[in-house]
């Protein structure tokens, strides 16, 4: 059963194969075998997902189901939901019971999805190997030695081991295709605003955007159809018409432009990841599409720019956790400076700190013009790069890492070599554009992803694309051993 | 832009974090390899660009001056660290 798409598992709701409650059940179980050996998950939400299944059931009996109705689904933990632990992670938010729900939980819920529970990740979303979690490093379900990635680890890990059918996450730098590739599932990032960011803890304001965790372009697609759309407490929420996603899956592809960064094949890429990358690009010519060499100038800018604007907005957005509202409060404060000063050192783990003392940094008289500012004018270029490329093709595929999964331990102790293994992913979310990661085959029996990127709000060409590949690979369709 | 010691302490006393003696040594060596890092961006030049604050250009929308919240305070002092009478209780500020 756990291997069924959600489309499969839908049908079998509706035509009584199964009831909500017991493929809740199913899957509580899957959880309880192998979250001992994945750490996936930071909370388990059992008993009000079987509630969830009950209600979930009486809606399908009822004949008012829907395509998402009675499904389990697990929340990266970044979200917030109303009543249950929303940690980010963090010893920070270790106690934390939200005391609302973020407009994506909220809109799956009300589909009738059903949470299973919230899933590990980075701290505070910052990460590329899920190994800066206070709960602890999430293992790759391929091989439990590897990071799942991150910074929604957990999230694709738990999709990955098929411990529910689909889950959320988010991507600022990569944090949805990283990790996606690096655990063979499908992993979409839409456009900047189009989904909203209400109650999604922030990072980045300029570049975090939520997105899904699937087995298929196909299930993304029913996923994003209920989580997109304009949302008035998002300021930065876009009010645009969203269409219907599954309608285009099954489009032709013929005569599709796609482009090839060149730098995207720089000699950091594996040479076994770049022939994976062909092998993709002459499946699809065999279905008609064309390759066009295409040029993205800034690539090499794409890091440091990142590293400058990630910091900067995550300092301003941290500075939230005082100690006083919500949230770890250090022991006995002799005077209001160590009670800030305490919480917040005790409260955050490194990364966190070294990100916000960067931000601060950057961020100070003085120094703002040489650093933020110079980078938002990169940004500009950055973004110029793309909007060239696409007046030439319709899509522009790469890789997404440029190894498999890197060893648990390999990178923590130099987070220049950590963020450096993001440098296919950055430039997306800089110019905030939609990014899809598929998996495309296996290197030493590792999973590894090929990168789509679209137009702006152009998610359903890019589903579209996805499914045809789906249509003529399995490589989706492989599960680990567990 | 090289950092040193005194850098260090500045910039926790403005991120309002403490870092320990044993700890300067690490911040300064990641903190450095991060600006390194950064430093590339100088090879670009950009002053005719302006900086870009939204990938679509977006514009802060205004709404009308109307209240929409309702007052929730119970609701979350419940997850305080401490509270006394409706107030968040922190150290006396003033003698």
């Amino acid at each position: 059963m756990h291997k069924k798409s959600l489309t499969e598992l839908s049908e079998g709701l509706k035509q009584g194969q199964y009831s909500s409650v017991e493929l809740t059940q199913y899957f509580i179980d899957r959880i309880n075998t192998y979250q001992p050996t994945l750490n996936a998950l930071i909370t388990v939400t059992e008993e009000s997902a079987l509630q969830e299944a009950k209600q979930a059931d009486e809606l399908i009996k009822s004949g008012d189901a829907g395509d998402l109705t009675g499904i389990p689904i697990i929340h990266k933990d970044i979200f917030c939901t109303k009543g249950i632990k929303t940690t980010c992670a963090s010893k920070m938010l270790d106690n934390f019971i939200a005391p609302y729900s973020s407009t994506v939980t909220q809109n799956l819920e009300s589909a009738g999805m059903v949470m299973l529970g919230k899933a590990n990740m980075d701290e505070f979303a910052m990460g590329s190997s899920n190994e800066t979690s206070y709960y602890g490093a999430v293992k790759n379900p391929w091989q439990l030695d590897k990071v799942p990635g991150g910074s929604s680890g957990g999230s694709a890990a738990a999709v990955a081991a098929k411990l529910a059918p689909v889950s959320t996450g988010t991507d600022t730098g990569g944090s949805i295709r990283q990790p996606a590739a690096l655990c063979g599932v499908t992993g979409l990032k839409p456009t900047y605003g189009r989904i909203s960011r209400f109650g999604m803890i922030a990072f980045a304001s300029s570049l975090d955007q939520a997105g899904t965790f699937t087995s298929s372009a196909e299930d993304a697609a029913k996923l994003l159809q209920v989580m997109a759309g304009f949302d008035e407490r998002d300021s930065t929420s876009i009010d645009k018409p969203v269409p219907d996603y599954s309608a285009t899956l099954n489009d032709s592809v013929a005569g599709l432009k796609i482009g090839l960064p060149k730098q995207y094949f720089d000699p950091g890429l594996d040479p076994l990841m770049a022939e994976k990358i062909e092998q993709a690009l002459d499946a699809y010519k065999k279905m008609g599409a064309s390759i066009i060499d295409i040029d993205l100038p800034h690539t090499d800018q794409s890091i440091p720019v990142y590293y400058v604007v990630a910091p900067a907005e995550c300092s301003s957005n941290l500075s939230r956790f005082d100690g006083v509202r919500y949230g770890y409060r250090c022991q006995q404060p002799k005077d209001l400076d160590d009670l800030y000063k305490r919480s917040r050192s005790e409260g955050f783990g490194e990364e966190v700190k070294r990100r916000i003392m960067i931000g601060a940094y950057t961020l100070s008289a003085g120094y703002y013009d040489a650093y933020y500012i110079k980078a938002q004018k990169l940004r500009r270029l950055i973004s110029e790069d793309f909007k060239q490329a696409f007046s030439k093709v319709d899509v522009i595929m790469g890789p997404v890492t440029p190894t498999t999964a890197f060893n648990i331990g390999e990178k923590l102790d130099d987070p220049v070599s950590m963020y450096l293994s993001d440098i296919y992913t950055i430039a997306v979310n800089l110019a905030g554009l939609p990014g899809l990661s598929i998996p495309a085959g296996f290197i030493d029996d590792m999973p590894m992803g090929l990168q789509l990127i679209g137009n702006y709000f152009e998610e359903g060409k890019l589903l579209n694309i996805a499914h045809q590949y789906q249509q003529v690979t399995d490589f989706h369709r492989q599960t680990p051993n567990l | 832009m090289s950092l040193n010691s005194s850098d260090i302490e500045k910039i926790a006393q403005l991120a309002k974090l403490n870092i320990n003696q044993d700890k300067q040594a690490d911040y300064l060596k990641n903190l450095g390899n991060i600006l390194q890092l950064v430093d590339k961006m100088q090879t670009v030049d950009t002053d005719k660009i302006a900086p870009m604050a939204h990938p679509l250009d977006g514009m802060q929308r205004l709404r009308t001056d109307e209240v929409t919240e309702k007052n929730q305070r119970k609701v979350f002092q419940e997850i305080a660290p401490a509270t006394e009478a409706g107030l968040y209780l922190v150290p006396k500020v003033i003698e």
